[in-house]
């Protein structure tokens, strides 16, 4: 990748900060800027415009270790680059750093040789296209929404939104990474109505630049997702196979890779601590976590401390290969780091997490996995998974909406219910994972998948 | 209109996870967020450049959006809003890092000392100050100090069904002193005992069951089965079960349902709400009648009407929109131990989580993290964590009992992918029927 201004820029300050590292002490320091728009449409008029650009810096301290009993860690940050906010920020790390206890597992992350994919995560589309054209896709969503289908009585919001930002890393151990990436992304809510019966779905479609949206999938499923579960209802309790909907699947996926953490087995927090090598789930399970990967959203040429991200593969045939680590926990493990540091923006520390996550695929469309399951419960949509799962303990309890599956195929829309199970049983009663893999926004793509056994519960 | 929210955000927080000091951390977060509405249009910008340059730059970009007006000046008196009063503050940044650390220890000593099993403990304290400033074409000016402190323990308990959680979190629109009032051991003692309990839990019942909520485990009952879809925004664009229905009956007549900025102290409290407004003490349902919405400036101009003091923002990088404060149900008459002894058979929810709500359709859930079958009258063994799901109007209409033992929750609100503090409170009540989402 040739460096462009920003970059030599953006390392440029970073480099300017290391370079302040007392002896003995390590640093790492994290800069961010970014550029973000978001246009909302509402009954054919932009109910808000923002535009805005921000910028940011995480710093780490860790103080020198002459005694061998380790290291104390401080961190700071300050929504600014403004060079005596970064002075200060240093100072605050520094000070932060005093009361940390001493812990020979904590160091910053060290090259280690593995080389970064090169991936092209810029579109330049998003600082082309002019504003005008982004504030007439969200109209025109709106508008194509509204007129999709006559049960449609609400458009509660039609959004475009786009970002680019970019991250340079500098350490005093000796890495320095640059990543830029841009995202676009058009998301619509239909409220469907007939009689007193009111139902909602969300539909949405995601690119790295204006160029990729597709507004018709967006409205397409916003207005699939509200009108087939008009006349819904509560049903019977009962044990079933559900079939989760892509968008489902992928945010379980995400519940699973919190499990496979480094962090939560360090921490005593996983229910797959101590079964590397064992099968925790169903034969045809295979999960790979794989940020080169340019189709996925995740996808990143480095990690958050600055090491080249790879593909790791977690669950090969049902048998738990691996956690993911960054580098502190992968110390506490006695492990060693699988790039696999995830970071909450410059405000947030490093930890272990999953960035791009794939189910491996099977064959079989949607269509056939209904034919297959014969009866059971289709769920397109989950809510209260914050409240609901614990990926502790592995209890599973989440609301639901979906169709009834009758002789093989959608029947009556079903509401206000919820599908309970424990994360361990779920693994291990996957039936059927769908050939039908969609690049969804968040740490996993997801695909249709049928779980057995699992607990209906509605009247 | 045109507004400037101008915002000096500093936070602080501490880390003890598997015994160790982890992440002592410290931020600041300063800078300006300018809104111009033109009509039905609003434009937004923000900036941290508060040089002048920085400002008119923001203030150009918000106001490119707006259609029509052309160039001028216009001169505005700004008068200041005499601000709600606050509790007793200490300014987080006065207190030494080590008396912070040492409230750390003692926590995780207790956590762990409750029993043998507790195998893990993870203590966080954080403090925050935000400082704001609102002025606006429309003359007014005000600013507020706000001051927040919190403390939270969550423990892992390991037994041979497994492993299990219990948290518990003190937060509170308050300073430092708050600990001499709430001590750290007792927040460790009711996490670690939370922990431990479930480790003898037996799978949740499904179906329709009885519940009998305890007082202060979470009003998120009523944030979520009523609270999001009183808020104007939802009701203006006709995106809430409760739109139109001011004046009929949509709860049970046990229940009166008040949102209310101005309770010093709670964690949705505050001097002046993030367009400038007064905090209010807002009845939202009296005696089971809807009786208002919750407003903040620009929904309530659509209607000819006065903000209600409900317009938040997470920060001055966000737009402001309709956001509760403190939404609590007022104490009724009963005796607590009564209602659960005239309860044959249900559920007892000694405490909740989170939760989320469709405010179009009215359906919602929340999870509960303590809770134990009723049978007979009384409360026998402990159940695993499970989701409750309901919709809003109904699950209102079964509430037949509310005891007078009243106690508030903190918790966060997250929407439209903002979060903001927000108190919940309610006392001992029963619903008669709720779909609990176990297994068993």
């Amino acid at each position: 990748m040739t460096a462009t201004t920003t970059e030599s820029d953006l390392l440029g300050l970073a480099n300017a900060v290391v370079a302040q590292a007392r002896p003995g002490e390590g640093m790492e320091v994290y800069v961010t800027r970014g550029t973000d728009t978001e246009v909302r449409a509402y009954e054919g008029e932009v109910e808000s415009l923002t535009s805005a650009d921000s910028s940011g810096v995480g710093i780490r301290v860790l103080t020198a270790d002459p005694g061998g009993s380790g290291s104390q860690v401080g961190f700071a940050w300050a929504g600014s680059l403004d060079p005596a906010v970064v002075e200060a920020t240093l100072a605050d790390a520094r000070d932060n750093a005093r009361f940390a206890t001493p812990d020979p597992d904590v160091v910053l992350a060290e090259p280690d040789g593995v080389a970064a994919v090169e991936l092209d995560l810029w579109d330049d589309g998003v600082a082309s296209t002019p504003m005008e054209k982004k504030v007439a896709l969200a109209l025109e969503l709106e508008r194509a929404t509204r007129a999709a289908d006559p049960r449609v009585r609400q458009v509660s919001s039609a959004d475009y939104a786009d970002s680019r930002g970019e991250v340079a890393l500098v350490t005093t151990t000796g890495i320095t990474s640059y990543r830029r990436r841009t995202n676009a992304f058009l998301s619509v809510d239909a409220i469907a109505g007939e009689g007193t019966d009111t139902q909602t779905g969300t539909g949405f479609s995601v690119g790295r630049g204006p160029g990729e949206l597709v507004p018709d999938e967006a409205m397409d499923d916003a207005v699939l997702r509200a009108t087939r579960m008009l006349g819904s209802q509560k049903t019977r309790s009962t044990h079933c196979t559900v079939v989760f909907d892509p968008r489902v699947a992928s945010t379980l996926l995400g519940i699973v890779a919190s499990a496979l953490s480094g962090e939560a087995l360090v921490k005593g927090r996983s229910f797959f601590a101590g079964r590397v090598g064992e099968i925790v789930a169903a034969p045809a399970v295979t999960l790979v976590d794989d940020p080169t990967d340019p189709r996925a959203y995740g996808a990143a040429t480095h990690d958050g401390e600055g090491l080249a991200c790879r593909r790791n593969v977690l669950i090969a045939d049902g048998v738990l290969r691996m956690f993911v680590f960054d580098t502190v926990s992968a110390r506490r493990a006695g492990a060693v780091s699988t790039g696999s540091a995830v970071r909450g923006g410059f405000a947030g520390t490093p930890s272990a997490g999953c960035r791009a996550l794939v189910l491996a695929p099977g064959t079989k469309s949607q269509e056939e996995i209904l034919a297959s399951v014969g009866e059971g419960l289709y769920v397109q949509s989950v809510t209260g998974v914050h409240s609901g799962v614990n990926p502790v303990s592995g209890d599973f309890s989440v609301g639901a909406e979906g169709l009834l599956i009758e002789g093989g195929t959608l029947g009556q829309p079903v509401r206000e219910v919820t599908v309970a199970s424990t994360l361990q049983r779920m693994l291990q009663s996957v039936v059927e994972i769908g050939g039908d893999l969609r690049w969804l926004p968040g740490v996993a793509a997801g695909q249709t998948l049928a779980i057995a056994d699992m607990t209906l519960s509605g009247d | 209109m045109a507004e400037v929210f101008a915002e000096d955000a500093s936070t602080s927080g501490a880390m003890l996870d598997d015994r160790k000091v982890e992440e002592l951390s410290s931020g600041r977060n300063r800078g300006a967020g300018i809104r111009v509405v033109d009509g039905e249009t609003t434009g937004f910008a923000h900036t941290a450049d508060l040089s002048e340059s920085g400002l008119v730059a923001a203030a150009k970009a918000a106001a490119a959006v707006a259609r029509s007006g052309g160039p001028g000046t216009r001169t505005v008196a700004l008068e200041p809003v005499s601000a709600h009063g606050r509790g007793d503050r200490t300014p987080p940044d006065t207190i030494d890092k080590a008396r912070k650390l040492e409230l750390l220890t003692r926590a995780d000593d207790a956590a762990r000392a409750a029993g043998d099993a507790i195998t893990q403990v993870q203590v966080g304290c954080g403090d925050s100050r935000r400082r704001v400033l609102v002025a606006n074409s429309d003359g007014l000016f005000a600013q507020d100090d706000q001051i927040r402190t919190r403390f939270s323990v969550a423990c892992v308990a390991n037994g041979d069904t497994g492993m299990q959680t219990g948290h518990e979190s003190l937060a509170r629109t308050e300073g430092f002193e708050i600990f001499e009032r709430y001590p750290v051991e007792d927040i460790a003692r009711v996490a670690a005992q939370r922990a431990l309990t479930k480790l003898s839990a037996r799978p949740a019942p499904s179906g329709e069951v009885p519940i009998v909520l305890a007082g202060g485990s979470g009003g998120i009952l009523f944030h979520e089965a009523c609270g999001h879809g009183l808020e104007a925004d939802h009701i203006v664009k006709d995106a809430s079960v409760y739109t139109g229905r001011v004046g009929e009956l949509v709860a049970s007549p046990l229940v009166t349902l008040v949102d209310d900025g101005t309770v010093v102290g709670e964690w949705g409290n505050f001097a002046i709400d993030d367009e400038g407004h007064l905090p209010a003490r807002n009845v939202l349902i009296e005696n089971g009648v809807l009786t208002d919405y919750m407003w903040d400036w620009l929904r309530a101009r659509k209607e000819g009407r006065a903000s209600s003091g409900n317009g938040r923002r997470q920060s001055y990088q966000h737009l402001p929109m309709v956001r509760m404060t403190n939404t609590y149900l007022l104490a009724g008459a009963e005796d607590p131990d009564e209602i659960i002894a005239q309860t044959p058979h249900g559920v007892y929810v000694k405490k909740l989580g989170g939760g989320q709500v469709n405010t179009a359709t009215g359906d919602f859930v929340f999870g509960t993290t303590e809770a134990y079958l009723i049978e007979n009258g009384r409360i026998t063994e402990p159940l695993r964590d499970a989701n409750l799901i309901g919709n809003g109007p109904e699950v209102l209409r079964r509430i037949d009992a509310v005891a007078t033992d009243f106690d508030m929750t903190p918790g966060t609100c997250g929407k439209d992918g903002q979060s903001v503090p927000v108190g919940c409170g309610q006392a001992t009540l029963r619903i008669t029927g709720v779909t609990l989402g176990g297994t068993a």
